[in-house]
């Protein structure tokens, strides 16, 4: 229905808009995620997140064994906004991590993986067989450790492997998070949707470096991490904007959201639903419903009763 | 420009002091650490090593602040080992702050933390009563008595020095003096940093007694701005929201004096 027509209608044929949203076969209740990497080792915290707004929380990327990550300094704020952070994926290890998350009820979880080969995927998802999950999003993006993340996903051959694998040892709905690496995201994420993929979500960090100038060195001990935030939500924008113009497949947006006009712009690009994480360092956890709030007031604006009627506007003009 | 607080300023060391064996204290000089509140900390980069939370510890001069180390792990003794004119990068301040009651105070620090406790005590106002309780676990283990006397001179104070062999002051663990004193007095408000089993039995004892109790906690700690999550305990986040907890809030905390996370974020007994 048109804006105008919408507006003129009487009050009681209007319908209060509504935040659910679909991406493929996952319905939320709420389009803004918590993105992986952040905040993420907790059941407790997970709750607070969810009764905080978030729409579902992605774990941090779990791998078959704990990991310490890098020692610190592991972030790195940058100037007018963002950070490079190169925590280095430190999780306890899926094992230990679908033990603590066995008693969840409320929250939906999605559980980040990270690894080198099919099999170390297939293993952890045997891990969550008695958790109650959402989707299982696979880390092939994070830009700064060696042999998994980007190093798996500039290798579309292998992602069809792994994701093939993927898909036959369990139906929990599967999303390859994809970023910017060495070869073309797109053939990545053209490889994940030929090998079964439920859902992209796009984009990661991008590789940075922070260096000080009173002693000329790096300031991360990895050196290299990766740029979140507000300096690279242009470039995930554009990333979703070519993905949804190229193939139909659900997206989740994520790069430098922060404001709710920033989670519309993601929506308009051509994304069901949308995940955060360094908006947190600088708005803290009222982010989610701020945004939530804002988002709604916009649909009540412009006459959108269901989100699913703003998905991928802006590639109609 | 206006100073990016989750920059590392570079600062150099000005002066070393050796407070014990294992403990030292490094003085700097910066205008925003020098005026940081109790409880509130800084993220701490030795260059080339690593970066950690620290406390910030007082100086008398204005203008200057300071870290009192104790080594232990990779960090920490990094930091202990950084010599005068070294550089170090300091970010922040981060986290919250006790919130100072009037009248009969009462305060427990055990080791470094006593670091915010002597900058508790510079806000204290001349017309309270303070008791200060240090623990240590022997006498070449204690440190900061005469600081704390010297910022206490014009109130009505005493400091009560423990140690668990009993080489120097009570013999004994700190709670037991603490069990004591809250017995025997009625404390408008009770403070405490330090190892969290003594700040756990100070917030119970405190918490039985109906008094208003605060700790100030320690975690493993990576970013510092609410992100990584290493930090967290139960549902709560030290950095954010801590590092100073109400006793009522934390006695309903169920990981408070029973767990920790280690780097991976795998929960471990203390």
């Amino acid at each position: 229905m048109n804006q105008l027509l919408y507006s003129k209608l009487p009050i009681f044929f209007k319908v209060n808009p509504s935040l659910i949203t679909s991406v493929g076969k996952i319905c939320l209740d709420r389009p803004v995620m918590l993105a992986s990497g952040i905040l993420g080792i907790s059941l407790d915290v997970f709750n607070r997140l969810y009764r905080s707004g978030a729409g579902a929380v992605v774990t941090k990327s779990l791998s078959t064994e704990p990991w310490d990550g890098y020692p610190n300094p592991t972030i790195f704020s940058v100037d007018g906004g963002g950070w490079i952070n190169a925590v280095g994926l430190s999780n306890p290890g899926a094992q230990n991590f679908a033990k603590m998350i066995e008693s969840n009820v409320d929250v939906p979880i999605i559980v980040s993986l990270v690894g080198s080969i099919p099999e170390d995927f297939e293993s952890m998802i045997m891990q969550f067989k008695n958790c109650k999950i959402t989707a299982f999003e696979l880390n092939l993006s994070c830009p700064h450790v060696a042999k998994v993340g980007l190093e798996v996903g500039d290798d579309p051959e292998l992602v069809k492997k792994i994701i093939s694998a993927v898909k036959t040892s369990t139906n929990i709905p599967i999303i390859a998070k994809v970023g910017l690496g060495t070869s073309n995201y797109l053939n990545t994420v053209n490889a994940a949707i030929d090998s079964g993929i439920d859902a992209i979500t796009a984009i990661n960090t991008v590789r940075a470096i922070a260096i000080d100038v009173e002693t000329q060195r790096p300031i991360l001990s990895n050196k290299f991490g990766g740029l979140s935030g507000t300096p690279i939500k242009p470039i995930a924008l554009r990333c979703v904007y070519e993905i949804s113009s190229k193939y139909d497949i659900p997206i989740i947006g994520c790069g430098g959201i922060s404001t709710w006009e920033d989670a519309v712009e993601f929506i308009l690009a051509g994304s069901s639903a949308v995940q955060l994480g360094s908006a947190i360092g600088s708005n803290w956890i009222h982010v989610f419903n701020d945004i939530n709030h804002g988002i709604l007031e916009y649909m009540k604006r412009k006459g959108y009763s269901k989100i699913d009627e703003m998905v991928g506007l802006a590639k109609k003009s | 420009m206006q100073r990016n607080h989750n920059h590392p300023k570079i600062c150099i060391v000005e002066k070393v002091i050796d407070e014990t064996p294992t403990v030292r204290t490094l003085i700097f000089s910066d205008d925003v650490m020098h005026n940081v509140l109790p409880g509130q900390f800084a993220m701490v980069w030795i260059p080339g090593l690593n970066e950690l939370p620290m406390s910030v510890m007082v100086s008398k001069e204005s203008g200057k602040a300071a870290f009192t180390v104790r080594k232990h792990g990779l960090a920490s003794t990094g930091l202990y080992n950084v010599q005068v004119g070294q550089q170090i990068g300091v970010r922040g301040p981060y986290g919250n702050s006790f919130d100072l009651k009037q009248g009969k105070l009462l305060l427990v620090g055990g080791g470094t933390g006593l670091v915010p406790m002597m900058r508790l005590l510079t806000f204290v106002k001349p017309t309270d009563d303070v008791t200060l309780v240090i623990g240590a676990k022997s006498k070449n283990e204690v440190f900061f008595e005469e600081l704390a006397n010297d910022l206490l001179k014009n109130n009505v104070h005493r400091v009560i020095i423990t140690t668990d062999d009993g080489s120097y002051g009570e013999k004994g663990f700190v709670t037991n003096t603490i069990e004591k004193l809250v017995n025997e007095n009625r404390f408008d408000g009770i403070y405490t940093c330090g190892p969290e089993i003594m700040m756990y039995k100070t917030v119970q004892l405190a918490h039985s007694k109906g008094l208003f109790v605060q700790a100030s906690l320690e975690r493993t700690m990576k970013c510092g701005v609410g992100i990584c999550g290493s930090c967290c305990i139960g549902e709560d986040l030290v950095c954010k929201d801590g590092t100073v907890f109400d006793g009522d809030h934390l006695m309903s905390n169920h990981e408070f004096g029973s767990f920790h996370r280690n780097k991976a974020g795998i929960l471990e007994n203390y």
